[in-house]
């Protein structure tokens, strides 16, 4: 193994674990800031390579709120899904659109793009 | 009292153009508003829709606007939702004056009418008209790519020609080659490295990060090899570029998203299909004339008139006339339903023979159409338990393809022949980024959904979610409830039993000519059956005077000059109508048969039995035959004796039923089939049999069009026969044979590709797959599984 290659391969196990460690393990949940309007619950997202806050905790029995905000044109986070709510919904590039919802009852249900690769989760106290 | 200002991404929303009107999204599944804030003694609450802020600091000078205008006690703006709550006091200032006070601020307000945001059928035209624009921004991208993509592709090859190449200058060919290149990847490609740079700050890869590593990789040794080629030739490696790489992968990657977001929209078509069914206008007569109204004018209440050929505007009652209505668009009933006063008529259905008015019941989002799309749109939106493995494996895909492209790289720096290492630990590297493809997996089961569920409505079958069709398609055993069904659930006259030597012929028109004054469903069989008997022999109506009802027993009138009645047993002998020992033996003889049996007197002695019963469906027979060819146990179950269950059953090719089974008793009947290992699907009429649907595997509720949203059935069929049951099974089995078609696909593709693409059959075969090739091939997948999807738009029902 000459030096070159050492160094590859350094460098490789390297980004092999930033790699794992930038996707799985380190910590990037936001959560979001509720405000209530007229006894609706709403949460501005802002939709750019993934939703921030990616975490929003609102209380059952209220109507919630979603405003999306996609602030991108790449078509990966054109969709967006609440399965458990049934909604699956186009979000039309640099707009708001609104996603009202009546959550029955607690639990940690996840919104996704259309592939599953964005994700957010919807905690509902 | 002061309602906190919500939290605003003003750092966004700077960027958002002026919008010129409100949000148009479909509204709220049913979410109830909450209380509104308490007010203040004497203050109101409005709500406006506000146009025209851009920024955070729009939307606090409509705020600062708004409170300080007089009688205003309090507002507040929300920018993502382009609403302004204001708290004021009526005396002081109205409606028209805080729409004042917002315009003097510089921004308009959009006063939207509740009928039409309370609409679903409003197709959201913004949301077409920006789906537009950037299909046709992706088309002009993928053609500068193709074009430029072509032309450095030409010249890379040229290159291969041993003649060119000892005349072409190498270093000044690549950089005309670099200035080919370098508009494919910002201007074509700047979508895959924006987007991928948005996906890192969030710590998420999606597709585009894939596409943005592979091409920025190969661009960037390139770049390298282009600018210091002497550094190359010191380390002894060949200077090569690889920008028709670069320019081949991004062409086709835009040609895979161009035919991709054009199958796309193929999907969704069947629902927009059903929206655009809505009527636009109605002729509405009010204060005595007629006038044509905009749909969404139309109010509850309204009379609407409706000539031949015409639209059914919206749902209602019909008040005068009769016709023929095409409803095959709502419940793919392919005959026309006839309608006459009374009857329900439902909006977007075709008015085929007659004129008619009627009395206006639903509008808008209350309307059948509206029910339908809604559910459908439900039904789309929600989550199939199939495709559980494959979300877990795309949460966690893009990543994991990132670390096997650079183990790749690793393995042949460390391994391949010190002179070619270079070269091939980039082509390797670069393959597997971009063959991997995870859209193919995220579309598998999705796209056949959709396609699946508009099918369905468009045959009248409405599928309420995802995990439905799953449980349609393993369904084993049908169990049919009886009345309803199998059966008109309405009675029939099946025998008529003249006993006094008269004709039939003459003495239908009698009896008819008094069941005509009456409202009795017996009644009303009776006149069906002499108005077909009638029609076919051409004999004109009878009129019917002096009239009597008798309560519980029947009726009687004079027609014709004689006094005629027609009733049960009791209104004989209680008119002293004397049974002879034969009509006695008839009348049993027909009760044996579970049939209600109707006496006829015409002056005063017996004329005629009349035997009623509820009738099999002509579609009976053939509809659970269909069943049964499909491998399906067709179960009946009724409350009827052994005697007429079995005699049911057997006209229809049934061969396990169960009879005098109690209302209560029917979820009972279900529990036992599934003790059996079966899996049951249970039809029934909705309403009596929500217990039994709601306990089958699956429930299928023959709505015939009351109620489409029922709770307790996972299927809800808009016929009113059993060949709704057999499209559901079919249709749901074909469905998920197609969403196990392109899983698998998506799963095959990946794994053989992603391997092949690292260069696992380099050591047996010396093959290494083309990152181009590997380019085409991801292109591919994602469309092949669409088109597969599509396939179920040419769904034909069995007959």
């Amino acid at each position: 193994m000459d030096t070159s290659q050492i160094i590859v391969t350094l460098v490789g196990v390297g980004l092999l674990a930033f790699v794992g460690w930038f996707f799985f393990l380190a910590p990037h949940r936001v959560a979001a800031a509720v405000s209530s309007l007229a006894g609706v619950q709403q949460v501005d997202i802002v939709v750019k390579g993934g939703y921030s806050p990616n975490v929003i905790e609102v209380e059952h029995g209220k109507p919630v709120q979603l405003n999306f905000y996609r602030d991108e044109e790449g078509t990966c986070s054109e969709e967006l899904l609440l399965p458990d709510f049934n909604i699956r919904r186009d979000l039309a590039p640099f707009k708001t659109t609104a996603i009202e919802f009546l959550p029955k009852q607690a639990g940690t249900f996840e919104f996704t793009c259309g592939m599953h690769m964005l994700r957010g989760s919807l905690v509902v106290k | 009292m002061l309602i906190s200002q919500p939290r605003i991404p003003a750092a966004a929303h700077c960027t958002l153009p002026v919008m010129e009107t409100t949000q148009h999204h479909h509204p709220a599944p049913a979410a109830p508003v909450g209380p509104p804030p308490a007010p203040i003694a004497g203050t109101e609450t409005a709500t406006l829709n506000i146009e025209g802020m851009t920024c955070a600091s729009c939307s606090n000078f409509v705020e600062k606007a708004l409170s300080r205008t007089p009688g205003v006690k309090s507002a507040t703006v929300n920018l993502a939702s382009e609403k302004a709550t204001i708290e004021y006091l009526p005396g002081q200032i109205d409606r028209a004056g805080l729409r004042a006070a917002v315009e003097q601020a510089g921004y308009g307000v959009h006063e939207a009418s509740p009928a039409v945001a309370a609409n679903v059928l409003a197709s959201d035209e913004e949301l077409d008209a920006r789906k537009a624009a950037a299909y046709e921004n992706l088309k002009r991208r993928f053609q500068v790519a193709v074009a430029l993509a072509v032309v450095v592709m030409g010249l890379s090859m040229l290159m291969l020609w041993p003649a060119m190449m000892s005349r072409v200058s190498m270093p000044v060919l690549n950089y005309v080659l670099l200035a080919l290149t370098l508009p494919v990847l910002l201007y074509s490609g700047r979508e895959f490295f924006v987007s991928a740079w948005n996906g890192f700050l969030h710590r998420t890869a999606s597709m585009d990060t894939l596409i943005a590593v592979g091409t920025g990789a190969a661009f960037l040794y390139s770049l390298a090899a282009t600018l210091i080629p002497g550094w190359f030739r010191q380390h002894g490696i060949m200077p090569e570029v690889y920008y028709d790489t670069t320019a081949t992968i991004i062409a086709l990657i835009l040609l895979g998203k161009v035919l991709e977001s054009r199958a796309k929209s193929k999907t969704s078509a069947a629902i927009k299909a059903l929206m655009g069914l809505q009527a636009k206008t109605a002729r509405v007569v009010r204060g005595g004339q007629e006038m044509d109204v905009p749909i969404e004018q139309v109010l509850v209440g309204d009379e609407v008139l409706v000539r031949p050929g015409e639209k059914v505007a919206t749902d209602g009652l019909i008040l005068t006339g009769r016709s023929a209505v095409d409803e095959s668009m709502l419940t793919g009933e392919s005959l026309p339903v006839e309608k006459k006063e009374g009857d329900n008529v439902f909006g977007a259905t075709l008015n085929k023979t007659g004129s008619f008015r009627f009395r206006v019941s639903k509008v808008g989002a209350e309307t059948m159409l509206a029910q339908i799309v809604k559910l459908v749109e439900e039904a789309q939106g929600s989550r199939a338990p199939i495709q559980q493995l494959a979300d877990k494996v795309s949460a966690v895909f893009v990543p994991v393809v990132i670390m096997i492209a650079i183990a790749t790289f690793v393995v042949w720096f460390d391994f391949a022949p010190e002179a070619s290492r270079v070269p091939l630990a980039l082509v390797g590297f670069v393959a597997v980024l971009i063959i991997a493809c995870p859209c193919a997996l995220g579309l598998a089961t999705p796209t056949a959904i959709m396609v699946g569920t508009g099918k369905g409505a468009e045959h009248g079958v409405l599928i309420r979610n995802a995990e439905a069709l799953e449980k349609a398609e393993k369904v084993t055993t049908v169990l049919l409830d009886k009345t309803g069904t199998i059966t008109r659930g309405e009675p029939a006259v099946t025998d008529f039993v003249p006993t006094n030597g008269d004709t039939p012929a003459h003495l239908l028109p009698l009896l008819a000519a008094v069941e005509r004054q009456s409202e009795h469903p017996l009644a009303e069989a009776v006149v069906r059956y002499a108005d077909a008997q009638g029609a076919a022999a051409g004999t004109t109506p009878l009129t019917a005077t002096a009239f009597q009802a008798y309560e519980g027993r029947g009726a009687g009138a004079t027609v014709d000059g004689q006094v005629i009645l027609l009733g049960n047993r009791r209104l004989l002998s209680e008119n002293n109508v004397v049974l002879s020992s034969e009509t006695e033996q008839a009348a049993a003889q027909l009760l044996s048969q579970a049939k209600t049996v109707l006496y006829a007197a015409i002056g005063g002695h017996v004329a005629a039995l009349i035997g009623v019963a509820d009738t099999v469906r002509e579609s009976s027979l053939a509809a659970i035959q269909a069943l049964q060819a499909d491998g399906i146990e067709v179960v009946m179950m009724t409350g009827d004796n052994q005697q007429t269950a079995a005699k049911v059953a057997e006209q229809v090719g049934i061969k396990r039923f169960f009879a005098e089974v109690l209302p209560a008793d029917k979820a009972s009947k279900v529990k036992e089939l599934q003790a059996e290992g079966r899996v049951v699907a249970m039809v029934g009429d909705g309403i009596n049999d929500a217990p039994a649907l709601a306990q089958a595997d699956i429930g299928l509720a023959m709505g015939g069009g009351t109620d489409v949203a029922m709770e307790a059935a996972g299927i809800t069929l808009m016929r009113s026969d059993l060949q709704g049951v057999v499209t559901a099974i079919d249709l749901s089995r074909q469905t998920m044979r197609t969403i196990k078609q392109n899983l698998f696909f998506a799963f095959i593709y990946n794994t053989l590709g992603i391997p092949i693409a690292a260069g696992l059959l380099y050591p047996f075969t010396g093959w290494l797959l083309s990152p181009m090739l590997a380019a085409g091939a991801m292109a591919l997948s994602s469309v092949s599984v669409l088109t597969n999807s599509l396939r179920l738009r040419g769904y034909q029902a069995k007959a």
